[in-house]
């Protein structure tokens, strides 16, 4: 130490600032975030053209409305459209209570001890188990034990769990943005906890808890590796009637009709792809619009 | 494709609304639905006519569940399809969980009728036998197995035979035969890349069997995958490349692949429908089944839709890049369905699952 204090100063060059090399880097750095963006933009946009140059002359009434075939211009995606819409219905009507129950118990009920830091603890973890974990969960649980067989219902109660921890995790994010003033703003009218949750914390936090969900659900209707593990069926030539019924989604028919010999059935499974893109876009720019809505009405 | 009518576009229209709708509504869009089938098969001209078949006792309806080989797949779903224009109360959804989830499904009594692209093991019969189900085992079709190479591939000339194969294959060629110079006397210095199905799937294990003489005994330094289009992909793309899989899957692409003649010791022979029908091209052609439970027999829907399969069959393999099978083995399959014949031939000595051995084996009395 003392032999450095000691030493000779260093000459004023050594604290010019070295104007150039940090612009260098800079800039350096502004091109790799670009570089970044562009990367997934890029890959986006080479992805979707090659579904739509491929898939979208495929997508008319003819093709949504007929049941799947071995002639591949008779050929539909009918019965996976609505096996998907029936699956997407019933895993909303079973994860979107029970998600957000959780979120709210855990947010504003629960006692800050070990249970509750080992339930969130564990919730976080569910979050990242593979999806086909779930289906294998799913075939022994629903399948099996409840004897519901290869059914809508077995289906949606495997995905509704596969989403759950989405749907906690995102109630549980938006509730607590909103701010503890509003909280004693309530209490302080006189409310009780529950009119205080019901009147001021849900309706501050519904945008982003429909966000959640939505986005939930979108990842939902895309899942396959768990359907295909509770036995959800490859050719399914009937609409699935109720909850009760058995069933085919959009990922399965596209991935059946990838694995055929006939280019022409290549095709069509880029026109399912285009279709169930649709759906996925639809649903996602009805979370943005409800966000918005939401947060207009709270201003 | 056929003009859309006025009355399917409205229909299509109110379900294609159906993206932002609840459940109910969801319903009634799928009730309306049940009187179009027929109508949709009217417009399907390219189907050629089938045989039609009579319910045992009047009108039938239920759910027929299949399930299985995903080789046999295809042909039992254009069978379906045909089935359900002429019966539409009856539905007949098809799986393709592999012959050997679809055999744990069967005998559990979860499905009506099991696809297999191979025998039933004694194993799998054994769980059968314990739960009570019989097994009716009933071929529907051939399929050939084409070994196929890179189109810049012509040091090989058009043929290969058993032996070499039995060379490029074998488990103990594992990381030793890397080269095609290695395969026969005078080939080119050239590195060979290896391709085949997955080691879960029918076609694997008949290849295996056939060639290397014992069922799942291979190198495991192939690249391999369930997909048969993924195969096709790497042989194109690799002039070192062999690979193998179901005919279907080289008819459609011939352009960018190049089929060889298999010698079993009876000289060359090119995996044509003819070579494959008369049993020449060996020993890379097997029987493919059905398998049908007893219990699922006693239904009138269940007898009417293998009666009709059988029939039908011979119509509609072709389609989905199969080779049927001789008529009189349809005939006397359906026979043997008619008289309840449970029971598998591959429990007897030396029958293999080429159509001759089953049709004698059945001569023979089994």
């Amino acid at each position: 130490m003392s032999a450095q204090s000691t030493a000779a100063i260093p000459s004023a060059d050594v604290w010019r600032p070295s104007q150039t090399r940090r612009r260098w880097s800079g800039w350096l750095f502004y091109g790799l975030a670009v570089f970044s963006t562009l990367m997934g933009l890029v890959m986006l946009g080479a992805l979707l053209y090659d579904i739509f140059t491929d898939g979208a002359r495929e997508v008319d009434w003819h093709f949504l409305s007929n049941y799947p075939s071995r002639i591949a211009d008779n050929a539909g995606l009918r019965s996976a459209l609505l096996g998907s819409l029936w699956m997407l219905a019933f895993t909303a009507i079973i994860a979107f209570p029970l998600g957000v129950g959780a979120a709210i118990y855990l947010e504003e009920y629960a006692p800050d001890n070990w249970l509750t830091r080992f339930i969130q603890l564990n919730i976080a973890n569910l979050a990242g188990v593979p999806s086909i974990v779930y289906g294998l969960l799913g075939l022994g649980l629903f399948v099996r034990w409840l004897e519901l067989g290869r059914v809508v219902l077995a289906g949606s109660m495997t995905m509704a769990l596969l989403i759950l921890p989405l749907i906690i995790v995102a109630s549980r994010e938006a509730i607590r943005a909103v701010p503890d003033s509003l909280r004693e703003g309530s209490y302080a009218l006189g409310a009780t906890r529950w009119q205080m949750v019901r009147q001021t914390v849900l309706p501050s936090a519904a945008g982003g808890i429909l966000t959640g969900t939505i986005l939930a659900l979108a990842r939902a209707i895309g899942e396959t590796a768990p359907l295909i593990t509770i036995g959800a069926l490859t050719y399914v030539a009937f609409d699935p009637n109720g909850p009760l019924d058995i069933f085919t989604v959009l990922p399965i028919q596209i991935f059946n009709w990838v694995s055929l010999p006939q280019k022409e059935f290549h095709s069509l499974a880029a026109g399912g792809i285009v279709v169930l893109l649709v759906v996925l876009l639809t649903a996602n720019s009805l979370a943005v619009y409800l966000r918005y809505r939401m947060q207009r009405r709270l201003q | 494709m056929s003009p859309i009518s006025r009355r399917r576009f409205l229909r299509a229209a109110g379900c294609g609304s159906l993206a932002a709708a609840t459940a109910a509504v969801l319903a009634a869009c799928g009730e309306s639905s049940a009187g179009t089938q027929a109508e949709a098969g009217a417009s399907a001209a390219a189907a050629p006519s089938m045989v039609q078949v009579t319910p045992p006792d009047g009108p039938i309806a239920g759910t027929i569940l299949v399930d299985g080989s995903s080789t046999v797949g295809p042909i039992s779903q254009a069978v379906a399809e045909e089935f359900q224009k002429q019966f539409s109360d009856v539905r007949v959804p098809v799986g393709v969980s592999g012959t050997g989830g679809g055999f744990k499904k069967f005998c559990a009594e979860e499905t009506d009728i099991s696809d297999a692209s191979r025998f039933i093991k004694s194993s799998e019969a054994a769980v059968c036998d314990e739960s009570g189900i019989g097994y009716i085992e009933l071929p529907v079709a051939i399929d050939g197995i084409a070994v196929v190479v890179n189109q810049q591939n012509d040091w090989i000339g058009d043929t290969i035979t058993t032996d070499e194969l039995k060379e490029i294959w074998a488990p103990e060629s594992e990381g030793a035969v890397m080269n095609w110079s290695q395969v026969r006397e005078g080939l080119p210095n050239e590195p060979l890349l290896l391709y085949g199905p997955g080691t879960d799937s029918g076609t694997y294990d008949y290849f295996t069997r056939a060639i290397n003489g014992e069922e799942g005994a291979s190198r495991g330094d192939f690249t391999p995958s369930e997909d048969d289009n993924v195969l096709v992909q790497g042989v194109s793309g690799d002039a070192g490349a062999i690979g193998f899989f179901g005919i279907a899957y080289y008819e459609q692409n011939t352009g960018v692949l190049k089929a060889l003649k298999v010698d079993g010791g009876a000289g060359p022979v090119f995996p044509t429908t003819e070579n494959i029908l008369s049993g020449k091209y060996a020993p890379l052609s097997r029987v493919i089944f059905i398998y049908v439970s007893t219990v699922a027999a006693e239904r009138p829907e269940v007898q009417t839709f293998v009666e009709f399969y059988l029939k039908n069959a011979a119509n509609l393999v072709g389609d989905v890049g199969y080779v049927p099978l001789p008529a009189e083995m349809y005939n006397l399959a359906l026979q043997r369905f008619t008289t309840r014949k449970t029971g598998t031939v591959s429990a007897l000595d030396g029958v293999t699952d080429t159509p001759n051995s089953v049709l004698q084996a059945w001569k023979a009395g089994a």
